[in-house]
């Protein structure tokens, strides 16, 4: 079933630079999807027009009126004059959300699962990169979202933990199943995660490869199964990061 | 505070007081009563009750404008930091109230509005509400714009995110505000009651003057001083840490 259909137009920033031009796509109930681009090519943009933090563009998005959303940024952005619980209870206490009763329980729950129980009531300058992250992601999954918006989430952590975050999230989306979009920039990332990778041109923006990763799942997080693909991924379209599908043989003479 | 920082404050208190002793006995001059002459005159007025009675007046009276300039300052003071077209129209206006001398305001509000209760107490928060509103107008501006997205994404109702992440941005501009405008406002109201009520502590200090009774104006300056010293730091300074507690 379909949860979210983009059908970009044009979106123009304030000062006149065309951030994304006639970007299409579709994603599916429960599905993993990763954008991957080079830099500056307006993935954070595109994530907070789905948001609808930024509503000034041209061309649709679509999603049932259901659809519970949450953002995980790139900075954790937790509330630091709130505990770690009390960040979580806020969103837990909005309006909407007032009349689900399993709520609390499930904060509990998932404070257990990523190991926070002990820092509930620490507040967020008192954690570590990880620990902050951790806290954000039970804030993002506790809402129990359907559609979930990731923005290189775990952009500036040391690999180990950032390969447990990796885990983590891969453990709460197959719990759940939510509609992931998560926006990196490591194609290595991006085929760990995801069901399918949109690769995005250089500004304007739009979708110049749509890749099934042809992966089973549970991934272990050493899968040998990734070089391979990443190589033959590569080697079939060299200029793929720099968001380019052909290249002249000029620049890529052994292509 | 360490031990030793507190002993200097003492010493330095207590050799303020020794050297004024000091001078006041050298001189034998009836322009400066020593320091016991006048705790003598504060106790005196203390069991009299009329210490009491004035100092109640005039700390209702800073109390209840101190209030109102807060309020009106700190909302204005956000509708201006967060709206440029606001900003824009009341700037003018803004610049005008911060430099009217308060004694115009007050003798404007006792001829328009009569020497009574509202004048005095509307001339005092007048006077102190353009600077709440410069304090409050800098707060609004330095908002974090992320932290309200995070609000508007997980769709948390106006309130929770005036109380709990709007708000909490603006505590520091608060307590500058309110420490600021408590030293400000007690001195205003004392000449508010100097020129036109018949109580409270301005009212007394305008007597002694009078009779050039000086231990009397500095016993009652000194037990004003006392209350405001002791709101700082017995309300004051407590809340703040507390509220400040995130930031170790």
């Amino acid at each position: 079933m379909n949860l979210l259909s983009v059908d970009l137009q044009r979106k123009v920033y304030p000062n006149g630079v065309c951030a994304v031009q006639d970007l299409r796509f579709s994603a599916n109930q429960g599905e993993f999807i990763a954008l991957v681009g080079p830099s500056g090519t307006g993935k954070s943009t595109l994530l907070n027009m789905i948001a609808g933090l930024d509503t000034d563009f041209t061309g649709q998005i679509h999603s049932p009126p259901d659809t519970t959303l949450s953002f995980m940024f790139q900075e954790p952005r937790l509330l630091p004059w709130l505990s770690v619980a009390d960040n979580i209870r806020l969103v837990l206490e909005a309006p909407q959300r007032q009349h689900d009763n399993a709520r609390f329980a499930r904060m509990e729950t998932l404070l257990q699962q990523l190991g926070l129980q002990d820092f509930r009531d620490s507040f967020p300058n008192q954690l570590s990169g990880g620990m902050k992250r951790r806290a954000a992601l039970v804030r993002a999954f506790v809402t129990q979202p359907s559609l979930l918006l990731m923005d290189e989430p775990f952009q500036s952590l040391d690999e180990p933990t950032a390969q447990d975050l990796r885990q983590l999230l891969l453990k709460l989306w197959a719990e759940s199943q939510p509609t992931v979009l998560f926006v990196t920039h490591s194609l290595n990332e991006a085929l760990l995660l995801a069901d399918r990778v949109l690769f995005l041109s250089p500004r304007p923006a739009k979708v110049i490869l749509d890749y099934r990763v042809p992966l089973q799942r549970p991934r272990p997080l050493n899968t040998s199964a990734l070089q391979p693909l990443q190589a033959e991924l590569l080697q079939q379209y060299p200029a793929l990061l720099s968001g380019l599908l052909d290249r002249t043989s000029e620049e890529f003479p052994h292509a | 505070m360490k031990l030793n920082q507190r002993y200097v404050r003492v010493l330095v208190l207590g050799g303020f007081l020794l050297a004024w002793q000091l001078l006041a006995l050298l001189l034998a001059s009836h322009s400066l009563p020593s320091p016991l002459a006048v705790l003598e005159t504060l106790w005196q007025q203390l069991v009299n009750g009329e210490l009491l009675f004035h100092l109640g007046i005039t700390l209702l009276r800073v109390i209840v404008s101190f209030t109102l300039a807060m309020l009106v300052g700190v909302a204005i003071g956000i509708l201006m930091g967060s709206r440029k077209a606001w900003d824009n129209a009341l700037d003018v206006l803004l610049i005008l109230g911060l430099n009217i001398p308060a004694l115009v305001t007050i003798i404007l509000c006792y001829i328009w509005l009569g020497l009574g209760e509202t004048a005095a107490v509307l001339a005092v928060a007048l006077n102190k509400i353009p600077m709440v509103i410069v304090t409050l107008r800098e707060g609004a501006r330095a908002i974090d714009h992320d932290l309200l997205q995070v609000a508007q994404v997980y769709r948390l109702s106006r309130w929770q995110t005036f109380r709990s992440v709007y708000l909490p941005q603006l505590y520091p501009y608060l307590f500058g505000a309110a420490r600021n405008g408590l030293a400000l406002i007690w001195k205003i109201v004392l000449v508010v009651e100097l020129l036109g009520r018949s109580n409270g502590v301005g009212f007394q200090l305008g007597n002694y003057f009078h009779f050039f009774d000086i231990s009397g104006i500095l016993a009652y300056t000194l037990a004003f001083a006392l209350i405001v010293l002791a709101l700082e730091a017995l309300l004051l300074r407590p809340l703040e840490r507390h509220l400040n507690r995130w930031r170790t």
